[in-house]
């Protein structure tokens, strides 16, 4: 299996035009996602995350990779999550800390405490925060592509969906409207076996997520969603043509959620003997390793010490936070609007 | 001054707006060379472009979705709905998506949703829907509805401008049935959050907005000759309403009637009423009585739609029952 030798003559040449510095910064984001889930999973079991926890254990890869297809920095590629795209919103460049105080509900939380999970943008650095309803965002982040092509800067939008968000009514009408506006979006649709407790077969009657979208005139391909390389490829591709005026392209990944809708999930509906082969030969990250490792890309002592720093920066952030405020109660009336600036408090409070 | 109607006072007003702002566009069906179904955007798409007027998929979500993407862009958006009806298409989208925008995670949404809305003109169950209690209940929305031909211009005009999401809704009975002189040489921007006194009065107040603002005008004047002064204020802004302009009007004549063309049941005479209540309790000398539309979807036939709409009789009737009490 792994040679651990530095990169030679004799390693196969890096895939998608990628450096080797750029494969360990991928290395370290998924590492970085699946290590900030399990410190948030240890905080939930000591009851200090307020509300559900929701796990991307499994999925880190599609994530990672296809964000980190995006162009990055201030003002430029602009992309919309899901609630399991922990990864991209780290590659994007929202930091650990911000992560940790939204799921604590901490005053200086990047929603001070309104919003819950990974419910926040930022869009200088090129994230849209979502809202709960699926499908919603595939408008949104086709009106933001449009105002890229209206202004004609080179930006390009990319926005995620899930196997089951790809019944709803909005993701139907908004595809449709960038694709018939040919705007610059890259809708990614992860099929990840899970709709809460609602599997594929009881959703749809297509095989791949791929063959409801041709059907809106844009290239809809799949990709192994477990293979950080290959969504990187595909996704670069497509964000790449729509930079130059070519549309909108549909990217299913194929993977599988790993864990339950939340934590409080059981996921007694899932095969045990499915989990576990995802678990032992189709981890992502576990892959990824392999082939870093195989081709000689990288070698192990490297990787160690990438994980260990991940630790160290998250045993940090969670120290830093644990000890902050909660929001001030009041704060809850301002920003309704921006003219007034706050709601009115009522008369009870004051009695 | 020219003379224009409510339509044309609309439409001049959407093309200053587009012509002093690049960031503003327009969007929905059939908006663009077609010119809309009544004639809003007629002359747009050739004087501003199809780029800056977009004829769209019958899809509403999709229409103020892809707004409120390009409105947190730094665009400003005026959506379209062909008939103010289809919004309800949008409902997900407007309430759970744009009005949420700003307080959940700190994105300015400037846009506006404008259509035609309202009755009296035979348009059957789903082209003639007031929809303003669907959307009042919902904190981060405004809503704006003119009575005349200068507010369907000022509060358009300010509509654009707000850094906040607006519903516009304009009355399809009054788009051409409605003239006003205007004056070109000044800009009219009707202030949102404003009332305004349409007749001054001593013994009642009527508090409407929309069509029935003409209807208890016409009411106002009957009873003006049977010596019953009333006072009638025209909304123009539901949300936020303007409550100093309600309560003075109340704390003047003491007996409030409401009059709205929407159905009765959670329709906004019942806030207002509350508010009253509230507020100006101890000013009252009677109940506060309420004219609305009949609790059915709005009928066809016209035997059945003037029963079912409030109609100047009724205004007339309640308010000298009520200046009566």
């Amino acid at each position: 299996m792994a040679s651990h030798a530095a990169p030679t003559a004799q390693s196969p040449p890096i895939p998608a035009g990628l450096s080797r510095d750029q494969l360990l910064e991928i290395y370290r984001y998924l590492r970085l996602t699946r290590t900030l889930e399990e410190r948030l999973t240890a905080l939930y079991r000591q009851s200090k995350v307020v509300g559900g926890l929701f796990r991307s254990l499994g999925q880190e890869a599609e994530s990672v990779g296809s964000a980190y297809a995006l162009e990055r920095g201030s003002h430029r590629d602009l992309m919309s999550p899901l609630t399991r795209n922990l990864g991209s919103m780290l590659v994007m460049g929202a930091a650990p800390i911000q992560i940790l105080r939204q799921y604590l509900a901490r005053a200086e939380s990047p929603t001070g405490g309104r919003d819950l999970n990974i419910h926040f943008g930022d869009l200088e650095r090129g994230y849209l925060g979502q809202i709960s309803h699926l499908g919603d965002m595939i408008p949104v982040m086709a009106g933001i592509a449009l105002a890229f092509k209206l202004r004609r800067e080179p930006r390009v939008g990319l926005v995620y969906i899930g196997d089951g968000g790809m019944s709803a009514g909005a993701f139907h009408e908004g595809i449709n409207f960038a694709a018939a506006r040919r705007v610059p979006l890259v809708v990614v649709g992860e099929y990840n076996h899970w709709a809460y407790s609602t599997p594929p077969r009881k959703q749809f009657a297509v095989e791949h997520l791929a063959d409801r979208v041709k059907a809106y005139g844009i290239p809809a391909v799949s990709v192994d969603g477990n293979d950080v390389l290959a969504v990187y490829e595909a996704t670069r591709f497509a964000v790449e043509r729509a930079r130059q005026g070519k549309g909108v392209h549909f990217i299913e990944v194929k993977t599988y959620r790993r864990k339950g809708h939340a934590e409080h999930d059981d996921q007694h509906y899932v095969p045990q003997h499915e989990l576990e082969w995802w678990a032992k030969e189709n981890d992502p990250i576990d892959r990824y390793v392999q082939r870093l490792l195989g081709s000689g890309w990288a070698e192990e002592q490297e990787l160690k010490e990438i994980d260990e720093r991940v630790r160290v920066e998250i045993d940090a952030a969670a120290d830093a936070c644990l000890g902050e405020p909660a929001p001030g109660p009041e704060s809850a009336l301002a920003d309704v609007y921006g003219d007034p600036p706050a709601a009115e408090r009522l008369w009870f409070r004051s009695v | 001054m020219a003379e224009v109607t409510y339509l044309e006072a609309l439409r001049q007003g959407l093309w200053e707006e587009m012509e002093r702002d690049e960031r503003v566009f327009i969007l929905g069906e059939d908006v663009g060379s077609y010119g809309g179904a009544f004639k809003v955007t007629e002359g747009f798409a050739k004087q501003f472009g199809e780029e800056r007027v977009i004829d769209t998929p019958i899809s509403e979500a999709a229409i103020v979705g892809a707004a409120a993407g390009a409105a947190h862009m730094g665009m400003r958006p005026v959506a379209e709905m062909q008939f103010i009806d289809f919004i309800s298409c949008a409902y997900d989208m407007l309430t759970n998506y744009v009005a949420t925008a700003r307080y959940r995670a700190g994105l300015p949404t400037p846009m506006v949703v404008r259509g035609p809305c309202g009755g009296y003109v035979r348009g059957g169950p789903f082209h003639s829907q007031n929809v303003e209690a669907a959307f009042f209940h919902t904190p981060g929305l405004k809503i704006v509805y003119p009575a005349t031909a200068r507010d369907a211009k000022g509060l358009v005009k300010s509509a654009i401008r707000d850094d906040d999401p607006v519903i516009y809704l304009e009355h399809k009975w009054l788009y051409r049935r409605i003239k006003e002189r205007l004056p070109e040489d000044e800009e009219i921007l009707t202030p949102i959050g404003a009332a305004r006194v349409a007749h001054e009065g001593n013994d009642l107040s009527v508090v409407t907005y929309g069509a029935t603002l003409w209807k208890s005008l016409e009411a106002a004047e009957q009873l003006d000759k049977d010596g019953v002064s009333v006072e009638v204020l025209d909304l123009r802004t539901l949300l936020p309403l303007d409550d100093a302009a309600i309560m003075r009007s109340v704390k003047k004549t003491n007996k409030l009637l409401i009059v709205h063309e929407d159905t009765r049941t959670g329709g906004l005479a019942g806030e207002i009423a509350a508010r009253v209540n509230e507020q100006a309790f101890e000013w009252l000398d009677g109940p506060i009585m309420r004219v609305t539309a009949h609790d059915v979807p709005l009928p066809y036939a016209p035997t059945l739609e003037d029963f079912v709409l409030p109609q100047t009789g009724d205004i007339v009737k309640a308010a000298r029952w009520l200046a009566a009490y």
